[in-house]
């Protein structure tokens, strides 16, 4: 019994496949896989391209031909979004992993080293709290110039301190567990106890945060395009889109709401999936 | 609990003086405003190796923005510019040069303006603070009267209360500005689309900040009141024959209030971030717009300026929530 208590608890899916079907669940769930099938082969859900012009029809309101209207070109809003999936998702991905792979390296070494090296950490960390993610974001996009790259490593880093704190958190709790006693006590290399159990398990509540940090950083790129500072517009990026449809905002409204509305639905879903994440894992660990 | 016999405190120091409460806490706001200074020169030197990292010579750079070409400049181009900017001191004068200017109300000169950063924010950054100290305090009344009324009201009230709140802190400030827009002065003519300076072009403004805030804010005290309204202190209330509000109002507020106070501070400098969108939307002035004109034109300085100003609102706003914390609830004070 002692015995089975101490053993480092195994990561895997098997609690995801215990999702209970919520509503709220079910929900977030459906609108994640149209993302992902959006993201993958925008095909299967629009009929159209994203390109298609039809000055005839410009600026026409939702309707049953174009459930989300046209733009100033005649485009249809909803085969754009639908296009524009891709670029948005990659753009909440690659800012999450690069604000998580900063964090790591960060909250590792301030919570294995500890000492000096983890006030010296902690206070620098507290300095960057000090800049609000959003303006952080905009002096990289002011240094590096407004672009897809600059928009990822300007989320990426503006939303950085915040992970770097949580992996030092988790670092330095799980350090403290029994099953670390165990293993140092059965004599397992410090390396090994690291990779096997310590970062295993410190990782696992990250995961749901991270799932959260996709959405948050979709938002926040968008923030930065609707300003006129993130991906240009041409594009069908979701922020690109808001940015385009600005000047027509007292005549079309649906260019601003209906993308702004996907992107809102986006986001609560993945929020709300990281919170059903978070309290199995923390079930699961008790 | 504050009766404990100070030895059996655990003792941070070697406690050279006598353990009097006053002079501790003398000391301890001392020091806290000595770790707040540290963090501001520390912001400031970030600010400061911000602008080293832009790509190329820097004098290139500033004499390309003010011709809008890209070419090779002279050395007697560049030198006027060198001299100007000060880019010609070894770096440790500058980098000392920049944070004892920060002090002393200067923030470096504009790459675009040829003007100090001070200027060109100038007063720009008082109606952006109106604007975000007046949506704090709405969000505060929004969020209290919410959680104060629906709280432990049944499953279907709270309910529906907490879903409200996790919708609205998750609202885009973009999304819920551009839908104020549209419905209260487009739609219903109500407010002035764009550049209302009074009062009345302030409200969706406002609204814009305050309500994803609002929703953040009672999510904490929801939590804070669910917990107080099962303590021991409340049965005992209700026991002598209090009311129901009565007890909201009189003994479950001030515990509930005092965690999110704590978030104001850090509030403050979302809502910064918030301003500079709703100033966008609204054609509002204010620091916003001359910050998105600032990163448009690639003015390092002035944007530089405005994020360090910011990031000195937030660390000043922090120490003050610190030190009032520790005002409001006794048992800090003696801890």
């Amino acid at each position: 019994m002692t015995s089975v208590a101490i053993l480092s608890p195994s990561v895997g899916l098997h609690s995801l496949a215990r999702f209970r079907a919520r509503p709220s669940t079910v929900f977030s769930l459906v609108i994640v896989a149209l993302v992902l099938v959006a993201a993958v082969a925008p095909g299967l859900l629009a009929s159209g391209t994203p390109t298609q012009i039809d000055l005839t029809n410009a600026l026409a309101p939702p309707s049953w031909a174009h459930p989300f209207g046209t733009d100033e070109a005649g485009r249809d809003l909803l085969t754009r979004v639908i296009y524009g999936t891709r670029l948005s998702l990659g753009i909440g991905l690659g800012a999450t992993g690069i604000a998580m792979s900063l964090a790591l390296v960060f909250g590792f070494a301030a919570g294995l080293v500890g000492g000096v090296l983890d006030t010296v950490i902690t206070r620098v960390l507290e300095v960057f709290f000090a800049f609000p993610a959003l303006l952080a974001a905009l002096l990289v996009i002011a240094i590096f110039g407004p672009s897809v790259k600059t928009s990822i490593v300007a989320v990426g880093i503006g939303s950085m301190p915040g992970y770097a704190r949580m992996v030092r958190g988790q670092v330095i709790n799980v350090k403290q567990a029994g099953y670390i006693e165990a293993a140092h006590a059965l004599g397992h290399s410090r390396w090994k106890v690291i990779r096997r159990h310590l970062f295993p398990n410190a990782m696992r509540p990250l995961v749901a945060v991270m799932t959260l940090g996709v959405g948050q950083s979709i938002v926040w790129a968008s923030s930065l395009a609707f300003l006129g500072l993130g991906v240009p517009p041409p594009s069908p990026e979701w922020g690109a889109l808001l940015d385009a449809g600005r000047l027509y905002i007292t005549t079309s409204w649906w260019l601003e709401i209906l993308p702004g509305l996907v992107i809102v639905l986006v986001a609560l879903a993945v929020t709300s999936l990281g919170r059903t994440m978070q309290h199995r894992l923390e079930g699961a660990s008790r | 609990m504050t009766t404990l016999a100070p030895d059996l405190l655990p003792s941070v120091s070697t406690r050279p003086l006598p353990a009097r409460t006053s002079v501790r806490a003398a000391r301890r706001v001392g020091f806290k405003v000595v770790s707040a200074v540290l963090v501001l020169i520390a912001a400031a030197s970030v600010t400061f190796f911000a602008q080293l990292v832009i790509p190329g010579d820097r004098a290139t750079t500033i004499l390309n923005l003010q011709n809008g070409r890209e070419q090779k400049w002279s050395t007697a181009e560049l030198a006027p510019v060198n001299d100007r900017f000060g880019f010609d001191h070894p770096l440790i004068a500058q980098y000392l040069d920049y944070v004892g200017g920060f002090f002393k109300g200067d923030l470096g000169t504009s790459y675009t303006q040829f003007r100090p950063v001070t200027s060109v924010i100038g007063a720009q950054i008082v109606p952006s603070l109106v604007l975000t100290i007046g949506a704090l305090v709405v969000a505060w009344i929004i969020a209290l009267v919410v959680t104060l009324v629906t709280v432990k009201r049944g499953r279907f009230v709270s309910g529906a209360g907490s879903s409200v709140e996790a919708f609205t802190a998750s609202l885009p400030h973009y999304w819920v500005g551009v839908i104020l827009l549209v419905v209260f002065a487009v739609k219903i003519p109500i407010f002035p689309v764009i550049g209302g300076d009074g009062l009345w072009g302030t409200v969706l403004p406002v609204l814009t900040l305050a309500i994803p805030l609002s929703g953040f804010l009672g999510q904490v005290t929801r939590d804070e009141f669910d917990k107080v309204l099962d303590q021991p202190f409340i049965v005992t209330a209700r026991a002598r024959g209090m009311g129901d509000t009565g007890i909201r109002l009189r003994h479950a507020l001030r515990h509930a209030v005092l965690p999110a106070i704590t978030l104001s501070g850090w509030a403050l400098g979302a809502l910064i971030s918030g301003a500079v969108i709703a100033e966008n939307i609204f054609g509002r002035p204010g620091i916003g717009q001359v910050l998105v004109t600032a990163v448009n034109t690639r003015d390092v300085p002035t944007v530089s300026g405005i994020v360090l100003v910011v990031a000195a609102v937030y660390i000043v706003a922090n120490l003050l929530v610190d030190l009032a914390y520790a005002l409001v609830d006794p048992r800090l004070r003696a801890s």
